[in-house]
């Protein structure tokens, strides 16, 4: 082994501009393009109120997503913890406030800001997360006490997810955080353990659950148990695809969404909106952008010389697919409906920044694949 | 630094190998999520876009426009008027608790609209429209469009509501219609019933035609949205309006009949043409006003009508029940003669009585008439001779040519609510009394008392039999019935009878109507005064009548006695007044019941309606009146 490969010399400015994925980022791009698109028709073919902020808002994050990916990796491994720990504190204000305000709350103003600290909070986890296990040897990774910390870690914000009530980004912080530990290298005995515990807490979990929640796990379970009610969303949705047909309605010709027989066709329907009006060739052809983005993401992550940009990589490419998975899967009545967007399609702005600074680091990994971080604890 | 390195390339592999694994389980996933893709897309992709259609497209009904009535004249008696509505949609009862409290705000329903609306509303499918308030006013139509953005599925819908402008005069003919009832759907599956606008004829010939005048239902296919809004129309069939209908009734000569009898506290009329059977007019008063139905009654002015004593909302002159008494007495002769008890020459004694077990049977004059044959006994109306004649003709014959003469049962008019009164026999008797046929029956069934009961319109038939020559003439309230695109002809005036002879003697009939004829103009007559009209001057024809003056309570031997007169006794208890006539005498082509209730006697309270209606009658000529067919057709 050379010495140069065990110490690389720094890379210039215009290399690291060489090194950012333009492919990956077209394809990021074609995917909002896809969401002002959708966007566009949901608002009956105009911009206002909701396609041209999104054009706006992907604008500014796609800025800010270069600079992230400019950003050597040793700044998110020291503010991993940081930033965990302030999104903690975000969830717990925000959670403070629902008490007070009396129902359900996820959005946290500040000044002129609307943040939502749970999607914040999805990325932490998996920085602190990776961060962990950058520090731990293989032997250790695979020992069950040392598998405790990260579970804390994740647990915490699950948790604080959960009571907001939040059951879609819960779900989605402890199967992201799942996937990482499964690929750092736990024991999978202990994972077949925490399955074979998880099913024998339903019925706890049953009895902690809004009535809302249950009706919508009801409602999934059977959708015409109540075609009027909780199951009018997820039957309405089913027949705006179904009829959409191979080749759809056409642009601005879908009449579910467009006689707002569809619910919440801007956010957590969008892809139904999309599908009803391109069929199931726009259909695949979006799900087509998302695969090439996950392939894009394993590879930076198998890439990567350091072990924090390995996980990393992978984490976010994790959280891409859960959001793509459970969203889709969601307004096709294969799970039950528990909001969550489409990522880069959907209306919303924290969620497209926290997406968009998530490929930030995924790009950042692959400009600073071969850096050399110290194994901190 | 290698030590570093070599870690590193351990976790390395681990992380490759479990990382593949975890790449593998999402290409998995995203296949079957392009699995459910298909599956939505392709193979289900039918049944979706029909459901798809079915949510947005609504067939929706367009209420045909009711078939008008009118008079022989062409006179309008029932039309449709222009009626501003308020409508809601709600997919079945969806936030409409919000809406009707909003209504009730703007509009001030009452209770019992919310809860009909409500109750429509969750019962509503393909966001079918319920009605909220009918004949809005223009300030209520602002208040509603004003605070249109609060109300949603609201909307404004131009309809039509039946407007009667004789009101009272023809209440009891044309009667009224009203939101249509689950006992009317049996039978038909009209859809259009199904509508909430929809209107059904309840009485009258609003009733009998209601199948007629209802028309065909158009269809406009809309697009709705999620809330039922039409967001545009795709298709329409135009439905067909209702037949008009063209009534045998003179309104003119209804009117007069209508001021003649409100001179009198309650009361009924029939007038019929001999030949044809229109009838002509037909006055049962007093009447009721059809608009306060047609606007939706309320529970108090419903109250009224049901109690008043008077009975407003009963047609007399099919559904009030009399006993006939000497209008019957022609029924009695008729039957004696046919049955050859008694021949035209035949005379039998009145003493003022006669006696049978040992009760004795009176007749109306004190003292007798000493002996009559059947003529004379008309004129007089002798009860004594027919007590005799109806003996020796016995129940059983008496009541088949009654019969004949069109009591006991219902006629073919088609009014709903007509009654078949009653002409009792042996069966009947042993029935609903339990008691073998008396000789006692037959004497009061001979002078049209006792269990005896006939309508007015009967009344009529009888005359109108009797005089026209004996056909089975029938009563006929549709003079024609058309689309409302074509003209409305008028039929071909008759002078003969097309309805079958009932085959009675001609010459025993002649008896009979002479018997009639010198009822108003013999000297024995009971009605000789009729023959001058009211000023006093002779009548430019001849008429033949009878009278009748019908007990309501048996008299007593001891008011009897004690010479107590009907004037002085409480109205309830008084006599009926009855008379029946008809005219020309000696080219008869109209005939005429009247009945005024507790009237005391016919002779001098019915008679001269009577004798003023078909003076009217014969100077109008309504028959022979066809200039209204033209004013009708250019309308």
């Amino acid at each position: 082994m050379s010495l140069a490969l065990d110490a690389p010399a720094p890379i210039g400015f215009a290399e690291k501009i060489w090194r950012i994925n333009w492919g990956l980022v077209l394809v990021l791009t074609a995917i909002a393009g896809v969401g002002v698109l959708a966007l566009y028709s949901a608002a009956g073919g105009r911009f206002e109120p909701w396609a041209a902020r999104h054009a706006v808002r992907y604008g500014a994050a796609f800025g800010l997503m270069l600079v992230v990916a400019l950003i050597h990796p040793k700044v998110w491994l020291a503010m991993a913890w940081p930033i965990y720990i302030v999104s903690v504190l975000l969830l717990v204000a925000v959670d403070v406030i629902g008490k007070i305000g009396m129902g359900a709350q996820r959005w946290l103003v500040i000044g002129p800001l609307q943040i939502q600290p749970s999607e914040i909070a999805k990325v932490a986890v998996i920085m602190v997360v990776a961060r962990y296990y950058h520090g731990l040897r293989k032997e250790q990774a695979s020992q069950f006490l040392y598998t405790l910390p990260p579970l804390a870690m994740i647990l915490v914000v699950v948790a604080l997810v959960m009571v907001q009530p939040d059951l879609g980004t819960a779900m989605m912080v402890l199967m992201g955080g799942g996937a990482l530990l499964f690929v750092a290298g736990v024991r999978i005995w202990m994972f077949l353990a925490a399955g074979v515990s998880a099913v024998a807490c339903l019925p706890i979990a049953w009895s902690l659950m809004h009535e809302y929640q249950r009706k919508r796990v009801l409602t999934f379970l059977d959708p015409d148990r109540d075609p009027l009610g909780a199951g009018y969303h997820i039957t309405q949705s089913k027949i705006a695809i179904g009829s959409g047909g191979l080749f759809g309605k056409g642009f601005l010709k879908g009449t579910q969404s467009s006689l707002n027989f569809l619910p919440e066709k801007q956010t957590d329907f969008i892809f139904t909106t999309f599908v009803e009006e391109w069929g199931l060739v726009g259909a695949c052809v979006l799900l087509a952008l998302f695969a090439l983005v996950l392939v894009w993401g394993f590879s930076i992550a198998f890439r990567s010389q350091h072990h924090f940009g390995r996980l990393l990589a992978l984490g976010v490419t994790s959280l891409m697919f859960l959001y793509v998975f459970i969203n889709t899967a969601m307004v096709m009545g294969m799970l039950p409906v528990v909001g969550v967007p489409l990522p880069l399609v959907s209306n919303g702005g924290t969620a497209l920044l926290s997406v968009m600074f998530a490929c930030g680091l995924l790009i950042g990994v692959n400009v600073y694949r071969d850096a050399q971080l110290p194994r901190t604890r | 630094m290698k030590q570093f390195r070599k870690g590193d390339g351990e976790r390395s592999g681990l992380f490759t190998r479990r990382a593949l694994l975890l790449g593998g389980a999402q290409a998995v996933l995203l296949t079957a999520l392009a699995g459910r893709l298909y599956q939505l897309q392709v193979v289900e992709t039918e049944r979706f876009a029909s459901l798809a259609d079915e949510n947005r497209i609504n067939l929706r009904l367009l209420p045909p426009s009711r078939g008008l009535i009118f008079d022989r004249s062409g006179q309008p008696l029932a039309v449709n008027r222009n009626n501003f509505r308020a409508m809601v949609t709600s997919d079945r009862g969806r936030g409409a608790d919000v809406l009707i409290e909003r209504l009730d705000q703007i509009l001030s329903l009452g209770d019992a609209d919310k809860s009909r609306l409500l109750r429509e509303l969750r019962r509503s499918r393909n966001s079918q429209p319920a009605v909220v308030r009918e004949n809005l006013g223009w300030e209520e139509v602002a208040r509603l469009e004003f605070n249109a953005p609060d109300l949603p599925g609201v909307f404004i819908d131009l309809g039509q509501s039946r407007d009667y402008p004789e009101g009272e005069l023809m209440s009891h003919i044309v009667g009224y219609t009203g939101r249509v009832a689950d006992e009317d759907l049996a039978g038909r599956d009209d859809p259009v019933l199904s509508l909430p606008t929809m209107r059904f004829g309840k009485k009258g010939m609003e009733r009998s035609l209601e199948d007629d005048l209802r028309g065909r239902a158009g269809a406009v296919q809309v697009e709705v949205n999620a809330v039922g809004r039409v967001v545009r129309e795709l298709d329409r069939t135009e439905g067909q309006p209702g037949d008009n209908a063209l009534l045998t009734i003179d309104l003119d000569l209804q009117r007069f009949v209508a001021e003649k009898v409100k001179e009198h506290q309650s009361g009924s009329v029939v007038v019929m043409d001999v030949i044809t059977g229109d009838v002509l007019a037909m006055v049962s008063s007093p009447g009721f006003d059809p608009s306060t139905f047609a606007r939706g009654i309320t529970q108090s002015e419903w109250r009224d009508l049901l109690e008043n004593p008077e009975r407003p909302l009963h047609n007399k002159a099919i559904a009030g029940v009399y006993p006939p008494g000497s209008t019957y007495k022609m029924v009695t002769a008729l039957a004696a003669l046919e049955a050859k008890v008694i021949d035209p020459w035949t005379r039998l004694p009145c003493p003022g009585y006669l006696e049978l077990g040992g009760i004795k049977f009176h007749c109306w004059l004190k003292g007798g008439h000493g002996s009559t044959n059947v003529t004379e006994a008309i004129a007089c109306s002798c009860d004594c001779f027919f007590y005799e004649a109806s003996r020796r003709t016995g129940v059983d014959r008496m009541a088949d040519m009654a019969n004949r003469l069109g009591f006991g049962k219902v006629s073919e008019l088609g009014l709903p609510g007509e009654s078949s009164a009653n002409q009792p026999t042996r069966a009947w008797k042993q029935e609903k009394i339990g008691k073998p046929w008396q000789p006692g029956d037959s004497f009061n069934l001979g002078i049209g008392q006792g269990f005896m009961t006939a309508t007015p319109l009967q009344l009529a038939i009888m005359t109108a039999r009797i005089a026209n020559g004996g056909y089975d003439v029938q009563p006929n309230l549709l003079l024609a019935k058309t689309t409302p695109r074509e003209e409305l002809a008028p039929p071909a005036p008759r002078d003969k009878p097309t309805a079958p002879s009932l085959r009675l003697n001609p010459q025993h009939l002649q008896i009979i109507r002479q018997g009639m004829v010198d009822v108003v103009n013999s000297s024995i007559g009971t009605a000789g005064a009729l023959r001058r009209d009211a000023s006093g001057k002779l009548l430019d024809f001849t008429f033949a009548g009878k009278t009748g003056t019908a007990q309501v309570k048996r008299i007593t031997e001891r008011e009897r006695e004690l010479g107590i007169t009907q004037a002085q006794l409480p109205w309830h208890l008084r006599h009926h007044a009855l008379f029946v006539c008809f005219g020309p005498a000696e080219k008869p082509r109209y005939a005429c019941a009247v009945i005024i209730e507790h009237g005391m006697a016919g002779g001098a309270t019915a008679g001269p309606i009577g004798r003023d209606v078909l003076a009217e009658t014969i100077k109008r000529d309504p028959s022979r009146r066809t200039d209204g067919f033209k004013k009708m057709a250019s309308r």
